[in-house]
């Protein structure tokens, strides 16, 4: 079955997910992947969006991450002094989605400025929720396309740490968790004992050659590099007809 | 006592040039008709304070209202960037524009603090990040019992709040359902506010479900009805977000003379807030429409 390369990174990053993890979600393709894996594999799964809706059931996309989709129908919804307090905070969350203009070697991401903060070349949105989410969840997952602009080895500046500089740098901070899966238009990337990234899996027809190219360090491969698995009829069926009917989070294959 | 007044009023007896203002909302219930007669009362020298800026406060900086704007995410949510806050921040157009920032958690935080009358409120946030090195207001500090530590902010207590809510009395006790975001605190944090709902209602509809009360009289100074008030965001159970307008003004933000161009026509060239709604048109608003949702009513009881 023909398949494009964000209809597979949906999919990967739906099968991050497991049945009885609450997830803080993101707006476009995290939407998308939770709601396939809710729909698959994880019927169980809580989503949580940081506008403070907990167990979200939205009927149509949501345009933000407040979108009154996300309210209608939901099991809670907290002010939002609350939800950082007692959801995010406190450790309720297993997993969450970020984003980033850059993402580095240890995982730190960067949604903030590129160039210099006081005179930056370009004047990113900022955190949002982003740096306590990567703080205080247990896994944090990125969608991203894979390109040496976006994989610096090191970010111009650190928004949300990932492994900082280590795993132990991490755990100095008093932080657990972590980045758990970068997903590529490339590759399944993960992250080693040193909290430094490797790529685990190489997508179908992807070659190593245009991960080097793509990567701003001389980034490593598993020694058992596996193929991503390709996206199954139920999956795409779900994409295509039901979570992302205009295309507005994919591109869709015929 | 019925504090009911026009926007035109309130903004003119409550915003004066320098204040920091807080048009509250998290992507709910944006004050975008409060934003426009800002607007229209040229109101100069703000520091415009909001989690996420939105369009409100990109129109906001566009029309030169601003010196600084007190953030934690300046995007068009769903769509991309806000380029006349680039503008500004970057370029100094049309004024220069002061950046304090801080991530979502840290501003709630530091609005719960104004709120509590606290003198920092701590949290677990910032930690690992390089932006407690570039905002004087967020520091570390150790526990006073163990050898953790958290990160404080200082307290924001804005000159004056708007917020909005789908319905409230005279007196300015609010109803508001779906998501509160922030309104509660920036209300409490506020020395002023103002409050625009898009119904008003008996102090007897109020009182028939306390729990669903988001603010209550004594703190609000100024009550507005402003029906669509919140467009083009949206109101819960009232109108949906019109996602065309936020995708316009990518395009129309993105050039000084089309942004001119567009206040000239949707605030400037307005009156107030029923003006503008006609303007947009029957069709436009039928479209916003959501269908009939009603939750199942509680039983409070009546006690003897």
């Amino acid at each position: 079955m023909n398949y494009t390369k964000s209809e597979l990174m949906v999919v990967a990053a739906a099968r991050e997910l497991e049945n009885d993890d609450s997830v803080l979600v993101g707006i476009g393709k995290p939407n998308l992947a939770c709601n396939v894996a809710k729909r698959t594999h994880a019927p169980d799964l809580q989503m949580v969006y940081e506008s403070g809706t907990i167990g979200s059931n939205p009927s149509s996309p949501p345009l933000s991450i407040g979108d009154p989709v996300l309210a209608s129908g939901a099991v809670s919804i907290e002010p939002m002094r609350n939800n950082f307090n007692y959801q995010l905070q406190a450790g309720r969350l297993d997993v969450g989605f970020l984003g980033g203009a850059q993402i580095d070697k240890n995982g730190n991401i960067n949604s903030t400025v590129i160039g210099d903060y006081d005179d930056p070349d370009v004047r990113l949105p900022g955190s949002g929720g982003a740096c306590e989410i990567a703080c205080h969840v247990g896994r944090t997952l990125m969608i991203t396309p894979h390109s040496a602009r976006r994989f610096p080895e090191e970010v111009d500046f650190i928004t949300s740490p990932g492994y900082v500089d280590g795993r132990e740098g991490r755990k100095e901070l008093g932080l657990s968790g972590g980045p758990e899966a970068v997903i590529t238009d490339l590759a399944v990337c993960r992250f080693d004992e040193r909290g430094e990234m490797y790529v685990a899996a190489l997508h179908p027809n992807a070659t190593r050659e245009e991960v080097r190219a793509e990567t701003g360090w001389e980034i490593e491969f598993a020694d058992d590099l596996e193929t991503t698995p390709e996206p199954k009829e139920e999956e795409l069926r779900l994409i295509r007809e039901d979570l992302d009917p205009d295309e507005m989070y994919t591109d869709q294959a015929e | 006592m019925s504090k009911l007044t026009s926007m035109h009023d309130a903004v003119s007896d409550g915003v004066s040039d320098g204040d920091s203002v807080y048009l509250a909302g998290f992507t709910h219930l944006i004050p975008f008709a409060a934003g426009h007669e800002i607007i229209r009362q040229e109101k100069r020298d703000l520091e415009l304070i909001r989690a996420t800026p939105d369009l409100i406060y990109d129109q906001l900086i566009a029309a030169g209202c601003a010196r600084k704007a007190t953030f934690s995410w300046a995007g068009n949510p769903g769509v991309g960037s806000l380029p006349a806050f680039r503008r500004a921040a970057e370029d100094g157009i049309p004024t220069e524009l002061e950046l304090e920032e801080y991530t979502h958690f840290g501003l709630i935080a530091a609005l719960d603090a104004g709120a509590s009358n606290l003198p920092f409120a701590p949290l677990r946030g910032f930690i690992g990040s390089d932006l407690p090195e570039h905002n004087d207001n967020i520091a570390r500090v150790e526990s006073p019992f163990d050898d953790d530590y958290v990160y404080a902010v200082a307290p924001i207590e804005p000159d004056v709040a708007v917020v909005r809510a789908q319905r409230a009395d005279e007196s300015g006790n609010a109803h508001l359902w779906g998501i509160q975001g922030e309104v509660k605190i920036a209300g409490l944090a506020a020395d002023t506010v103002i409050l625009s709902v898009e119904e008003l209602c008996s102090e007897e509809t109020i009182r028939s479900d306390p729990n669903r009360t988001v603010i209550t009289s004594d703190d609000v100074d100024h009550v507005v009805h402003d029906p669509y008030g919140s467009h083009p965001s949206y109101a819960q159970g009232y109108y949906g977000r019109d996602n065309e307008a936020y995708i316009e003004w990518a395009e129309i933000a993105s050039d000084v003379d089309r942004v001119e161009a567009w206040l000239d026509e949707w605030v400037y060239g307005v009156e107030n807030r029923r003006e503008y709604v006609e303007k947009l048109g029957v069709d436009r608003l039928l479209d916003l429409q959501p269908d009939h949702s009603y939750a199942t009513p509680v039983d409070m009881g009546a006690y003897r």
